[in-house]
């Protein structure tokens, strides 16, 4: 880890201010991904600004026909708030099931969405309910927001605040994890609801994507067949020593399939 | 009124002493030692697989911050390389290749992770920015990660002085009476396969601290070990030019081994040398990165095996080709695990009359390849036992006739093998038939046909294996190239109010050796278990000792202290007859009391003791004060564990994920001093070794780099990726040792690895897969299932 300045604002203004008047400054919330890249020297940030201490930027609360949570909420808040769980189960669900227990109470929901890894599991909750992101500035939708590896709309003295998850009628999400890291291999998570019916791939391919032909087959027919004779197509995914691109696209259909039947 | 304290000898569960001190925190590991005035070092490691070094300049990391020097190996021209501990010759009769290993890159880095420079400074982030400072020009040569790469024509040569990258071409065995075996058979089943090359990963990564007394002239060594004597004496001798007079090494506490903290590592001499070079201490610790980098990996063989059977599935001859990876350079014992270890296990619990194997050790651009849990054991009892499927699915037999058939019979031990060892016992039949019955062997296809039901395919293998440890006959092992003895030494040191101290040459990093020790002193002289205190690990405080690996601890170092005892015992009773007025002869001892034969005069083993040192009544005529005896056991054979496994297995066909869905482990450990300590071994090994057959792969890319250097992507097994795992012992006692010991360290991932193979090969029979390679992984499977669906 190299030498940085430190610093924890008390709120959103504040830390807006301390990212703008350093380029080379980060936000830091759980530090569960930019802690160990740190450490491993991958990045140098001049200054870490901690949002640990925003209140504004807590809690979970139902407003209207949407979830609201606040961008410093920790997975494991996520899984067990009964809020969440009686309006958008799956929501629960997916963040019941990131990582380990120690990842789940250090690991924020903002960190997570702000960070788009590929194989993240919030990124394909956000797209695939259509979700809304707030910032230190706007508010952008999913489909606006993940804009590629690691890469967001988000500026760099823009901080994600909270998300606003729109209550569907019903969601399902299925995962493979890598076996070694415990990442999304390949997951897919479904939705039908006020956005529409959404279909959300994540870990398959390099950013969280949509998948159209799918979206278009449950919208005609709901159902676990109705994607099942959907083939994914490989070129462009995501190819390593877990898995090739081709076995990722086979992957896609069985994780569509399997999230369907969750939904119901 | 009498109160029976309860039994902590030998068979009871007592609990392990050791792991309140574990599980509170409370170990004492190399890296929770910090000396007075301790700098701290950091290694610049090649990222090339292959590169020659033509330009190194310090001057810009030395005027860093902190920094209180820098070397490279042109500072290090008097220290030697680091040597190998055993010599293997050709089939010619010469003796292998044997490049130089320095310390440091001398002009060329041979793999991803080779030292290059090491920077010593005031804190650890200091040391790591000056490397980062070192300006280093590599000219990057052509590599050579694959055994096949390294051999074919115009390979590039990992060393300048081995131009065809060949160790050495060594064979065992009888070849033509192999060739007529052959030529007589009716069947003959050819089986290749590549046993997965691993990264052992002990969860303490290995560290060192060098200390020199400048008034002494004593060099101390602190260092993760699991023989600090072999370390003192391999780098005293050979690397730094310390006499053990003046060189202590201390191997405290140790988390996980493995087999890869037994050998000697450029970063000891490192540390040592430069604590002398700058007088203070200095502190190296690895990190997980550099352990996948630089920890010897274990395994990585190619193997071609021909088995002949006749028209009856009786063997009648076992061929084998096989080519090992030794990396860049010759780890400490690393020439002797596909050998000794390895093509002398071929026999396995089979009466093949004929065997004949030849081994080519070959090196890489890759990170060197030594002895890992099992070490050549788990490499053959892989061969065997999916060949012995093979064989008995392509021939047409049942796979538990055809392994029945071919049996050693459990009365005839002494059992001499075509390929050197002689077995002393075992019972092949009785572990067979324990395991079939635990696991419900014949219950299985409604098993199957209930999984096929839910859309998975289930499939159920067996392993019966046998291995060899307890190592090892000094005299036998000599002879056949290693250049160390393999005896082990054990002190019995009775204080004088009845309390003993052991010291052992055995090093225990997790077997806990702290409890099974202190119950077999227990058991023999009578002392409760917690006032048996055992001391490893200090060159200062232990005889000459050699370590812990190979299951060797309690079958050699057990067997030391067991005669050490015994000492104790025959100078006991004769304090006794002094102060019993009896004759020596009629001095009974048993369990901490002696006693004049046939009368109710007895005396504790504490008031000889007492006597022994405040020896105001005491026969001084014939005997000295102190109640201390030393014993060194050199084993007269090695010692067979065998049993059978049995893995029961799910497969999900969408995605070709396997689920251990049970596992069932019957073993001859010999005679079982702490039962439940050899089912934590057992269940320990099984995960390895479900680790090597479902998840484990260690990957370089054809450039050399390591692709599987972090946890990230490299699979350790997990507790969700077991099975629950049924272990049960059946015992035959071993015959040439006192405790009729055999080792229970590393049969979990020596049987288990076929067996869960055998597993998967036998859920995917519909599919007419005669063998899927480890690890068993996801899409390799769901490619087998896809390729015959044709989907
Ligand atoms: C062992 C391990 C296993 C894991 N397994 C999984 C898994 O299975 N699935 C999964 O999805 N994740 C997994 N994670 C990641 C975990 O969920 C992280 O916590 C998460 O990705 C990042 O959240 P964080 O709060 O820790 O972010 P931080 O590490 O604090 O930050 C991550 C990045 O986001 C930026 N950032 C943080 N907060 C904000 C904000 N509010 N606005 C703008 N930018 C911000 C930071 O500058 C940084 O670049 C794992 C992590 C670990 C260590």
């Amino acid at each position: 880890m190299y030498d940085f300045a430190y610093h924890k604002p008390s709120s959103v203004a504040d830390a807006v201010k301390l990212l703008a008047a350093d380029p080379d400054a980060k936000a830091v919330s759980g530090g569960h991904t930019l802690i160990p890249a740190l450490k491993h020297r991958l990045n140098k940030p001049t200054s870490l600004v901690d949002l640990s201490g925003i209140a504004e930027m807590k809690g979970i609360r139902r407003e209207g026909n949407a979830i609201v949570i606040g961008a410093l909420t920790k997975h494991e808040a996520v899984a067990t708030s009964a809020e969440v769980k009686a309006a958008i189960p799956v929501l629960a669900f997916v963040a019941k099931h990131i990582g380990d227990t120690q990842v789940r109470n250090r690991g924020t929901l903002g960190g997570s969405v702000a960070n788009n890894d590929p194989a993240a599991d919030y990124p394909a909750a956000v797209l695939g309910l259509g979700a809304t992101v707030h910032t230190s500035k706007r508010k952008v939708a999913a489909d606006e927001f993940f804009l590629g590896m690691f890469t967001t709309a988000l500026e760099a003295d823009e901080i994600l605040t909270a998300i606003s998850f729109p209550i569907p009628e019903k969601a399902g999400y299925a995962k493979m994890r890598n076996p070694a890291s415990r990442y999304v291999m390949a997951g897919a998570f479904v939705s039908k609801g006020p956005m529409g019916v959404r279909v959300a791939i994540n870990g398959a391919g390099p950013c969280v994507f949509r998948q159209a032909a799918m979206e278009a087959a449950l919208s005609a027919n709901w159902s676990a067949d109705a994607v099942a004779a959907i083939m994914q197509d490989a070129d462009g995914l995501n190819s390593d020593i877990h898995g090739s691109a081709e076995y990722r696209a086979h992957l896609v259909t069985v994780m569509a399939k399997r999230a369907v039947l969750a939904a119901g | 009124m009498n109160v029976m304290a309860p039994f902590e000898g030998i068979g009871a569960s007592v609990k392990r002493k050791e792991d309140l001190r574990f599980l509170s925190g409370r170990g004492q590991y190399t890296d929770d030692i910090n000396r007075p005035g301790q700098l701290h070092a950091y290694i610049l490691r090649s990222p090339h697989a292959h590169a020659r070094i033509t330009a190194l300049d310090v001057a810009a990391a030395k005027a860093m911050p902190g920094v209180r020097a820098v070397y490279t190996s042109a500072d290090m021209a008097a220290v030697g390389g680091i040597p190998c501990g055993w010599q293997i010759h050709n089939k010619d009769g010469t003796p292998m290749a044997e490049p130089k290993h320095p310390v440091l890159a001398e002009g060329k880095v041979r793999h991803v992770g080779d030292p290059v420079a090491v920077v010593v400074a005031d804190t650890r982030p200091q040391a790591r920015d000056a490397a980062e400072a070192i300006a280093v020009e590599y000219d990057v040569l052509p590599s050579a990660t694959t055994m096949a790469h390294a051999q074919a024509p115009g390979a590039p040569a990992v060393h300048d002085d081995v131009p065809s990258n060949l160790c050495y071409d060594w064979h065992i065995g009888e070849k033509g009476a192999v060739d007529a075996a052959f030529a007589q058979a009716t069947h003959r089943v050819v089986f290749e396969t590549t046993n997965n090359r691993l990264v052992p990963n002990a969860m303490e990564p290995r560290a060192a601290i060098g200390d020199y007394d400048t008034t002494s002239g004593e060099h101390t060594l602190y260092t993760t070990s699991q023989n600090p004597h072999v370390i003192r004496l391999l780098m005293g001798a050979f690397v730094l030019n310390i006499p053990e007079s003046r060189l202590r090494v201390v191997a405290p506490d140790v988390g996980g081994g493995f087999g890869s903290k037994i050998y000697h590592y450029a970063e000891e001499a490192i540390v040592t040398w430069a604590a002398h070079k700058l007088g203070r201490p200095v502190k190296w610790t690895a990190d997980r990165t550099e352990s996948f980098m630089s920890d010897a990996h274990g395994r990585d063989h190619v193997t071609r095996a021909e088995l002949a059977l006749d028209a009856e599935g009786t063997f009648l001859a076992l061929r084998v080709h096989t080519q090992a990876n030794m990396g860049a350079y010759l780890s400490t014992f690393a020439p002797c695990v596909p050998t000794y270890l390895y093509a002398t296990l071929l026999a396995g619990v089979y009466k093949t009359p004929a065997i004949y194997a030849e081994v080519k050790a070959v090196f890489t651009n890759t990170v060197p390849v030594d002895a890992y849990r099992g070490a050549g054991r788990p490499e053959a009892t892989y061969l065997l036992e999916r060949l012995v499927d093979v064989a008995a699915r392509q021939c047409g037999f049942d796979k538990l006739e055809l392994r029945r058939r071919n049996f050693i019979a459990t009365d005839a031990f002494p059992y001499q093998t075509p390929v050197a060892l002689e077995y002393d016992s075992g019972d092949y039949f009785s572990t067979l038939s324990q395991a079939l019955e635990t696991a419900d062997w014949h219950g299985f296809e409604a098993r199957r046909a209930e999984a096929k039901a839910r859309g998975r395919l289930r499939g159920i293998g067996i392993s019966t294996y046998l291995e060899a440890c307890g190592i090892a006959p000094s005299a036998v092992v000599g002879s056949l190239g290693a250049r160390a003895g393999l005896y082990e030494v054990g002190t019995i040191r009775v204080h004088p109010t009845g309390s003993v101290t052991v010291l052992t040459g055995a090093h225990s990093h997790g077997q806990g050796h702290e409890t099974t020790f202190a119950q077999l002193v227990s058991d023999k002289l009578g002392v409760p278990v917690n006032m048996v205190d055992i001391v490893h690990g200090d060159t200062a405080k232990v005889p000459f000792g050699m370590g812990t690996y190979g299951s060797r601890s309690l079958a050699v170092g057990g067997s030391a202290m067991d005669k050490a005892m015994d000492k104790i015992i025959a100078k006991g009773r004769r304090i006794a007859a002094h102060l019993m007025e009896a004759s020596v002869e009629d001095i009974e001892f048993d369990r901490g009391t002696f006693r004049v034969a046939g009368t109710d005069k007895t005396k504790a083993l504490a008031e000889i003791s007492l006597a022994a040192y405040v020896p105001h009544n005491y026969p001084h005529d014939e005997l000295e004060p102190g109640l201390e005896e030393t014993a060194f056991y050199d084993p007269k054979n090695f010692t067979y564990p065998g049993g059978c496994h049995i893995a029961e297995v799910e497969i999900e066909p969408e995605t070709g994920k396997v689920h251990m869905v049970n596992f069932t482990a019957v073993d001859d450990v010999g005679r079982v001093i702490n039962p439940m300590i050899v089912e934590g071994q057992v269940q320990g090994g099984v995960a390895q070794g479900i680790g090597q057959a479902l998840l484990e792969a260690c990957v370089y890319d054809e450039g050399g780099q390591l692709l599987s250097a972090s946890m990230m992507d490299y699979t350790m097994p997990r507790a969700d990726d077991l099975a629950p795992v049924s272990v049960a012992t059946h015992v035959t006692l071993c015959t040439h040792n006192p405790l009729g010991v055999k080792g229970c360290g590393e049969v979990g991932a020596i049987g288990s690895p076929p067996a869960v193979m055998n597993a998967v090969v036998d859920a995917l029979r519909d599919f007419g897969v005669n063998h899927v390679e480890m690890p068993a992984t996801p899409p390799k499977i769901w490619s087998i299932i896809h390729g015959k669906n044709g989907a």
